[in-house]
């Protein structure tokens, strides 16, 4: 209704003749949409927490230097930023965080064949496969990690 | 046309490159530095270990690439996020800013602490 009315309060009397012979006012065709539409389905929320796991990505770059810096800075410092990270806050925001970082990881990997399309020897690679090597990849790369900081290297 | 083109593909590929180092490397390291260290799962690495990994110029370098990275496939998704999630298309330049000015700032902060 209010645009409606918008629209037409739009012609005034006042204005030339030629513009207002132009027939349809030439305007692009804007559906509206709510700004909760993504409470609608189960799918449409799944796409938005996928979405929203960017920021707890983005928490941890601050996490870990703020980690880095202590630990540059000394064992007084290291210390202080362990005792730091066991309070229940940050806890409990890195618990929800390493929720959301998993939800972005499995979901990627999970797309990873959609967006690669590799051929071998003139046949498709299953999507399957590409996917399940994208999961290797990913426990290689943790196994890798937790070796490194656990005193591996 | 194809100055946009490119650019938008440098865009994507980087949001790519930040997806995908982002899930292969930061699932294990917020389970070991922020659970399992900090609810005594685990002893927490000696600060001599750690340090000398730290200082280490592969390391520094790795972190550096995963920090920006990271930061910039952030930046791709919660620009997309705000601008159709929340609507909220006529803030687009404002959101922008806030976006890649994070990128920048947290870079430079990354490479400050690593690099400094």
């Amino acid at each position: 209704m209010s645009e409606l009315a918008r629209e037409s309060s739009m012609q005034r009397p006042h204005e030339a003749p030629t513009q207002r012979a132009v027939p349809a006012q030439v305007r692009p065709y804007r559906p509206r949409v709510s700004r909760f539409w993504w409470l609608r389905r189960r799918s449409y929320l799944l796409f938005v927490l996928r979405e929203l796991s960017s920021v707890f990505v983005a928490w941890f770059v601050v996490y870990l230097l703020l980690l880095v810096d202590a630990v540059y800075q000394g064992p007084d410092p290291y210390r202080r930023f362990l005792e730091w990270s066991g309070r229940p806050w940050v806890l409990v925001l890195n618990m929800v965080a390493l929720a959301f970082v998993l939800l972005h990881a499995i979901t990627w990997f999970n797309l990873a064949p959609k967006a690669m399309v590799l051929r071998m020897q003139g046949r498709r690679v299953p999507a399957r496969l590409v996917a399940a090597a994208h999961f290797a990849a990913w426990g290689v790369a943790s196994g890798v990690v937790a070796w490194i900081v656990l005193g591996g290297l | 046309m194809a100055r946009r083109s490119s650019s938008e593909a440098i865009g994507w590929l980087l949001f790519s490159a930040g997806g995908m180092v982002s899930a292969l490397l930061v699932p294990v390291l917020l389970l070991l530095f922020g659970v399992v260290f900090p609810l005594g799962l685990l002893a927490p690495p000696e600060h001599a270990h750690l340090s000398a990994v730290l200082r280490h110029p592969f390391i520094r370098i790795a972190l550096f690439v995963l920090c920006m990275l990271s930061l910039l496939h952030w930046a791709h998704r919660f620009r997309y996020t705000l601008h159709d999630g929340l609507q909220l298309k006529q803030l687009n330049k404002l959101i922008n800013l806030l976006c890649y000015g994070g990128v920048v700032a947290g870079s430079s902060w990354a490479a400050f602490v690593l690099f400094g």
